[in-house]
């Protein structure tokens, strides 16, 4: 079984446009969005939830008033400024603060302190005409969502055991963090959607950096290349010094937003030549997993 | 006050408004701009500031000493991360996972565990014109931005304007981002991701309790910015400015031109943002 994972560095490049045109040329492959923090493929793939599942990680100090003594001895250990002591001597938690490390927990003496695992996601396996798709929603605000990426990748591979699928294809997030070493990890081939400008270009150099950090082979796909054609020309160029392949450059085209607001992946939206750039490219990411 | 640019989903424009609001001041308020986005910064490319100043940023993680350590595991059982195994006569530490609680060296009974720094990335300052500018630089492989982004926020110079260019989401580095911003503009274009990612974004506004007012870029995109407005409506969220689809806007972003530098009619339209963003708060 091969994974593909989808990423950028920098965000609106077209990595969810891409991802969805994939899952329509290769019709049996398990699909993922690993995006959990603003996840978009659901609205190009149509799902139908077979299954939701709670994700719950990291935990949330809660204080006690009724056995908190206001004695402040969890004020200058919580490295997190999540606790702050009123007028009345009575300590709180700051939930968006907290990072659950549980130290204020461990120097309470009179055990007011609760160390709770709340609810911060929910992930789903579902159907859609494309193959199964597994994806998932981080609460707002809440941590951990490289362990959500790793649960959501880890259900996608089972399905493709199980059901004897050779591919997993995985829509990625910006940025090089958390989340984002999350969804590289382990994976046979990480598609660099980049576009012609400084950002895309740095960006993408940062991201390239990090997959071969992990060791991960890249390829690299220019999206609205006709923007700037000389910026293009360098991008290829810098891909050729770093012996990466670019499969596609991909002409900006008015017709993706039209095709995103209509839900349907692009190239079953157009019949226009770039359709066919990203059927092309398609053809040559299988050809360098397999 | 401090004013934070953010959007849910990654490339809508959150550093072009952020940028084109901050030139727009010049040369009239003081401002400092900081560039939160630490896995990504771009802001650079078009302010194009001269770097006076730039410093390494440590994290915390532990170090065990042999001598003192009798593998008692205490350790191991208090760290919430995973971050250290006691096994056969030695401690192991996975730093990556360390989030520099202390709570390691705070609860060992043998006082063998001393801190010493890791280094996550650095942090760049320096000055384009008058516009003081702060961004930070999150070294590659390094998982974890908050401890970089909050460091960086310690430059914040409370006597000027302050302009945050916060990453794309809505997670931990976000919420680190918008942390004690007065205002949050969020910057949304009208495609259903657009949407999708700004109801995303405005629910962490929300929790955060700092009022919000949207921009709306591209905003002749896709099906148009009805059902964005509506959205805005239903939530109270008033829209500040939007700004069409231009493709000589997008060619002049590619050539890491400003729009105020490619259409300097714009400047009126960032400086009454500004104004109504100051009216809102007063």
């Amino acid at each position: 079984m091969k994974q593909i994972v989808v990423i950028s560095g920098k965000g609106g490049t077209g990595k969810t446009v891409m991802s969805a045109c994939f899952a329509s040329l290769a019709r049996s492959a398990v699909l993922a969005d690993v995006d959990v923090d603003a996840s978009n493929l659901h609205l190009l793939l149509h799902p139908e939830i077979l299954e939701r599942h709670v994700f719950k990680s990291g935990q949330k100090a809660r204080i006690d008033v009724e056995k908190c003594t206001g004695c402040g001895l969890c004020l200058p250990v919580c490295r997190f400024n999540a606790l702050a002591e009123d007028d009345m001597g009575r300590v709180s938690v700051d939930p968006l603060s907290c990072e659950g490390c549980g130290v204020c927990f461990h120097v309470c003496p009179v055990q007011a302190v609760e160390m709770e695992i709340p609810i911060s996601g929910e992930w789903y396996v579902s159907r859609t005409k494309y193959g199964p798709f597994v994806h998932a929603r981080l609460g707002i605000a809440e941590e951990n969502s490289g362990k959500l990426v790793t649960e959501v990748r880890k259900k996608a591979r089972e399905i493709a055991e199980s059901e004897g699928r050779g591919l997993v294809i995985m829509d990625g997030a910006p940025g090089i963090g958390c989340p984002v070493i999350a969804s590289l990890t382990g994976t046979d081939l990480a598609l660099v959607v980049t576009e012609p400008t400084p950002s895309g270009r740095h960006d993408m150099e940062r991201i390239v950096d990090l997959a071969r950090h992990f060791k991960i082979r890249v390829a690299c796909c220019i999206n609205k290349f006709d923007l700037n054609l000389e910026n293009s020309e360098q991008i290829q160029r810098w891909c050729g010094e770093q012996s990466i392949p670019v499969t596609g450059k991909i002409p900006f085209d008015a017709a993706v937003p039209e095709s995103v607001v209509r839900g349907i992946p692009y190239v079953e939206y157009t019949s226009n030549s770039s359709a066919d750039d990203i059927r092309r490219m398609w053809s040559s990411l299988l050809e360098l997993i397999t | 006050m401090i004013i934070s640019v953010a959007s849910g989903k990654g490339g809508t424009g959150k550093t072009t408004i952020a940028v084109n609001l901050t030139l727009a001041l010049q040369p009239d308020h003081p401002v400092q701009f900081l560039d939160c986005d630490v896995e990504e910064p771009n802001a650079h490319f078009f302010l194009k500031p001269r770097i006076e100043e730039s410093r390494e940023v440590f994290t915390p993680i532990p170090e065990i000493d042999d001598s003192l350590c009798t593998y008692c595991g205490r350790c191991a059982e208090v760290c919430a991360y995973n971050a250290l195994a006691v096994v056969k006569g030695a401690v192991l530490v996975f730093s990556e996972l360390c989030h520099g609680c202390g709570a390691c060296r705070l609860l060992c009974p043998e006082k063998a565990i001393r801190e010493v720094g890791k280094r996550i990335g650095v942090i760049e300052s320096g000055r384009a014109g008058d516009i003081r500018f702060v961004h930070g630089r999150l070294d590659i492989g390094q998982a974890m931005s908050p401890p970089l982004i909050r460091a960086l926020k310690k430059n914040m110079d409370p006597s000027r304007t302050v302009v945050i260019d916060a990453p794309p989401g809505t997670s931990c580095p976000v919420i680190e981002s918008l942390r004690h911003s007065e205002f949050c503009l969020l910057v949304t274009e009208p495609t259903p991701f657009g949407r999708h990612d700004l109801e995303l974004a405005a629910g962490a506004a929300k929790e955060m309790k700092i009022p919000c007012g949207v921009v709306i870029n591209r905003a002749s995109l896709g099906d148009g910015d009805g059902e964005v407005r509506d959205f805005c409506a239903r939530e109270g969220i008033p829209v500040l400015m939007t700004i069409p689809f231009d493709r000589k806007i997008a060619e002049a972003y590619s050539r890491g031109q400003t729009i105020l530098e490619a259409f300097p009619a714009y400047r009126t339209g960032f400086l009454e943002l500004f104004e109504n963003i100051r009216k809102l708060l007063s």
